[in-house]
């Protein structure tokens, strides 16, 4: 056991460090998302006269947006470190080494979820900073952190996936479009009762994403709604089974390929 | 060679090696196809309901409200994506072949210029079919809707002779992102989903003097038939091309100084 977790902690290090290591890579997530915070909040703000818009701020409306773009940059800085370790050959030193594949994944999606928590601090530290007030209080502020991280690792091992299944870090960087698509088919802009076209609301109700940002933004606009918490959770957690076992399947067909 | 001929058969030269790249290559052709696509669809599809914002005075409807940005979006950024090619090619050693080989190097900055329109004709055809089919309505006529595809079509021009100035001065593709930045946000620092009047705050003062406010304006005002202040715009447009002009000759300076 203690070997296990002394193979986590080795891999989850290196994971974190090769991120911090690489401005291209650690930059991004904290500036991007605020940049589209910024612009479309200021550009939509007139659409909290809406009759039914569930509050009056559009910034703090839209705040749950950078916890999810977060998120996907997760993926693909998961996804690409993987990927680079398949195509340099570490994966196959390492699979000559006593290291558990188990100790790989988890300690690889540890140094993941570890950004993903700094960042979703930092939203909400910027959310905060700009004068958005949190319905659900401190332990709302808590649960969205909590949510963000669970969305970090639902969204990290699905990077880590992809990098397992194609060993290529173009494939992987290949998913970034297809999720930005999935985020913009979704609630990110509107309420759904609010969205005027049937089949771009039909889209954003079986679009998982739509959970996930609705599950924040509850907390920070409505305070504590059970159905919109159990959905986020629901989802973020339902993903990240199922990316997690996809991965421990790939991980076992790469291992033995190399 | 006449010095006009050479710069010619140079920039078609270039212009074609660069569009049998793009049109033979689904990994460059298909994102400067779908981004478009897809935000028209994120905004014309998610946001229809802000034109029932009170003060939101625009007849032809949402859908076409935000197909004038979506297109201009298009021009801007599909030059940006010829920028790429321009940085690949130096990456490569291509480029420095290409300042070898060019009795007239001007025309190099010229072809890249060719093909980006040409390749924005495609991107702006296809938008155009699908924003019609999901019924935008138009309202101008013959020579409004002209004088927005030509509109777009210098902004093309200038994103293409921006995004070419960056990759001659710093030859790699990781400039990627200073291409894209500043053109990302100069697009979004105007009134992308609501007109002006409904903007406020920061974002108000900073589309006031936001260039792209008068070209997305103007677009707007042409294709509802309702023109206005569309030769301020074209003033603008120009003016973007002849500042992008210089500085896509001087990053061809830099370039020729480096070696390639």
């Amino acid at each position: 056991m203690t070997a296990l977790a002394a193979q986590v902690g080795h891999i989850a290090r290196r994971s974190l460090v090769r991120t911090l290591r690489q401005p291209a890579s650690a930059i991004p997530p904290f500036i991007f998302p605020m940049a589209l915070l910024a612009v479309t909040a200021a550009g939509l703000d007139s659409a909290t006269r809406l009759p039914g818009f569930p509050s009056d701020s559009f910034l703090a409306f839209f705040l749950a947006f950078p916890f999810i773009q977060g998120a996907l940059f997760a993926t693909m800085n998961a996804g690409t470190d993987l990927a680079r370790d398949i195509q340099t050959g570490f994966l196959n030193r390492l699979s000559l080494t006593p290291m558990r594949g188990a100790a790989l994944v988890t300690g690889h999606l540890a140094g993941v979820v570890t950004m993903g928590a700094v960042q979703a601090c930092f939203y909400l530290a910027v959310g905060l900073a700009v004068g958005v007030s949190i319905a659900s209080g401190v332990l709302g502020a808590l649960t969205i952190l909590g949510l963000a991280t669970l969305i970090a690792l639902a969204f990290g091992a699905l990077g880590t996936f992809f990098a397992l299944r194609t060993g290529s870090g173009e494939s992987v960087q290949g998913l970034f479009p297809l999720l930005f698509v999935g985020l913009f088919l979704s609630s990110m802009n509107l309420p759904r009762n609010l969205i005027e076209a049937d089949w771009f609301r039909f889209t954003a109700t079986i679009n998982p994403i739509s959970y996930l940002i609705e599950g924040v933004r509850s907390l920070i606009i409505e305070g504590w709604d059970a159905q919109a918490l159990a959905l986020g959770f629901g989802m973020a957690g339902l993903i990240a089974v199922l990316s997690l076992t996809a991965s421990a399947w790939a991980l076992r067909g790469r291992l033995t390929r190399t | 060679m006449r010095r006009g001929a050479s710069f010619r058969s140079v920039a078609l030269a270039v212009a074609w090696r660069v569009l049998h790249n793009v049109f033979t290559t689904p990994s460059l052709l298909l994102p400067s196809l779908i981004f478009p696509l897809f935000f028209f669809t994120a905004f014309a599809g998610g946001l229809s309901r802000v034109d029932n914002i009170p003060g939101f005075d625009f007849p032809p409807g949402y859908t076409t409200f935000q197909f004038v940005f979506v297109l201009l979006q298009s021009a801007a950024f599909g030059g940006v994506f010829t920028g790429f090619g321009v940085a690949r090619d130096f990456e490569s050693g291509f480029a420095r072949r290409l300042l070898l080989a060019a009795p007239q190097r001007g025309g190099l900055i010229a072809g890249y210029a060719l093909a980006a329109v040409s390749r924005w004709a495609v991107t702006a055809t296809i938008l155009t079919v699908v924003a019609v089919a999901a019924h935008m309505k138009v309202g101008g006529d013959g020579v409004d809707l002209f004088g927005l595809y030509g509109l777009a079509l210098i902004v093309s021009l200038a994103g293409t002779l921006w995004a070419t100035g960056v990759a001659m001065r710093l030859r790699t593709m990781q400039a990627g992102p200073i291409m894209q930045m500043p053109v990302f946000l100069t697009l979004f620092f105007a009134p992308v989903y609501v007109p002006l009047d409904l903007l406020s705050g920061w974002l108000h003062a900073v589309a006031k003097v936001n260039p792209v406010t008068r070209l997305l304006e103007a677009g707007r005002s042409l294709i509802a038939g309702n023109p206005s202040e569309v030769g301020l715009a074209y003033g603008v447009a120009f003016a973007l091309v002849a500042g992008f002009a210089l500085w896509a000759l001087r990053g061809l300076g830099s370039a020729e100084r480096a070696g390639g």
